[in-house]
């Protein structure tokens, strides 16, 4: 995967005018990108009536993912927060329409009016705060929150991402689960550390989870087999679930375990007796 | 940004209640040619706020929409070509948009608004 570009700067810094043109005229890049955003759109799984559906390009950059749309027939609104990377879209004259925004601050969107939205290597860049005012859980809040919003019932939204490990899978779907939206991680080629591929899969206003769309592997390039199940389920959370599982769990061992911690930090902890943790007589 | 981006942007700023519709400054609108497809504008007539549509094309110097439009209107093809024109074609290219709470201006450049908030606006 070689070095991430979200490490290095805030993407508005790292998308200079230099770096915005090599991006698009990469011919790899360009390959990789469109690849990307044909299964993205696969996985939104818009109806095929015929009829231009109205979608979302989060941090549609050069628009090269925005061209693929168009291919396939829809109208598409782009949001990126690079101004370099949209110049260059306009001189490549994309159709659809972009705004410069930051997805952090939320989408000023109105309420259910797109039939879908993708976002392609757009949404680990949210897991770094870049200025001191920054909060990745806020600023993953008020875009999941906002883009909810926006989309209409049972509309999908597909995230190509590259999660570093489980604790960013986890950072990125959880904000999505707690803003209302159904879901889980579906991984290509997972078997392939060059071709493996994520995205976090969305589902906005259902009461039943749909199952989630399997994984593509090597053998079996367009639809998935029984054996080649790739992917996580995630739940939605149920905090006051799990607090009352672990009450239960609270006995002797756990109140030694504290008050060892409690030692440890310096705090005043009576010594442990034979009567600690033990259970009270019902009277006095 | 043409006419539909329009109508689905509202003001994000902290505390703003009702930000839509934002308030359109034209100062170049440009024209482009959008082929026609009558599905796409029979969805998207449900969708759009008219009242902001109809305003927001005033603004940009279009005075062809009626004041009040319901789905009946959808089957003259006159009206859909004014609603087509006024949807996709008219591009504000210059100008800004303004908050109708806070007066903020957003600039728009180039034909892309500049919706970016402020530290102390978000």
């Amino acid at each position: 995967m070689g070095s991430r570009p979200e490490a290095v700067a805030p993407p508005e810094i790292f998308y200079d005018d230099d770096t915005a043109r090599k991006y698009t005229s990469n011919s790899r890049n360009i390959q990789i990108q469109t690849s990307m955003t044909e299964r993205a759109l696969e996985l939104l799984n818009l109806p095929k009536d015929g009829v231009p559906k109205l979608l979302l390009d989060i941090g549609c950059g050069s628009g090269l993912s925005g061209e693929v749309i168009t291919e396939s027939g829809h109208h598409w609104v782009g949001l990126d927060i690079a101004p370099s990377m949209l110049d260059i879209a306009l001189d490549r004259e994309v159709e659809g329409d972009l705004l410069l925004g930051d997805m952090g601050q939320g989408l000023g969107l109105r309420f259910g009016m797109f039939d879908g939205a993708i976002g392609i290597s757009t949404i680990q860049w949210l897991c770094n705060a870049d200025k001191s005012f920054h909060n990745p859980h806020l600023r993953l809040k008020a875009f999941f929150t906002s883009l909810y919003k926006c989309l209409t019932n049972g509309a999908r939204a597909v995230f190509q991402v590259y999660p570093e490990n489980d604790d960013q899978r986890e950072l990125l779907s959880s904000p999505a689960m707690k803003a209302g939206f159904s879901g889980g991680i579906v991984v290509d080629y997972k078997d392939s550390p060059k071709k493996r591929k994520e995205y976090l899969f969305l589902v906005c206003g259902q009461e039943v989870p749909l199952p989630l769309p399997e994984g593509r592997t090597e053998d079996n390039d367009d639809s998935g087999s029984e054996t080649n199940k790739t992917v996580h389920v995630l739940d939605r959370r149920r905090p006051w679930k799990i607090q009352k599982n672990n009450k239960s769990e609270k006995g002797r061992e756990w109140i030694k375990r504290k008050k060892e911690q409690m030692r440890r930090r310096g705090d005043d902890v009576p010594p442990d007796t034979k009567y600690t943790g033990r259970k009270r007589k019902n009277h006095f | 940004m043409g006419l539909l981006t329009h109508n689905m942007l509202s003001s994000n700023i902290r505390g703003v209640v009702n930000g839509f519709p934002l308030r359109i400054e034209a100062v170049k609108v440009v024209e482009k040619n959008v082929e026609m497809n009558t599905d796409f504008l029979k969805n998207m007539f449900e969708k759009i706020d008219w009242k902001a549509f109809v305003e927001a094309s005033i603004s940009m110097g279009y005075t062809e929409l009626p004041k009040e439009a319901d789905s009946s209107l959808l089957d003259s093809d006159d009206f859909l070509n004014r609603f087509h024109h006024a949807l996709l074609e008219l591009h504000l290219e210059e100008g800004a948009l303004v908050c109708p709470e806070t007066r903020r201006r957003f600039p728009v450049s180039k034909g892309i608004p500049h919706m970016l908030l402020h530290e102390d606006e978000v």
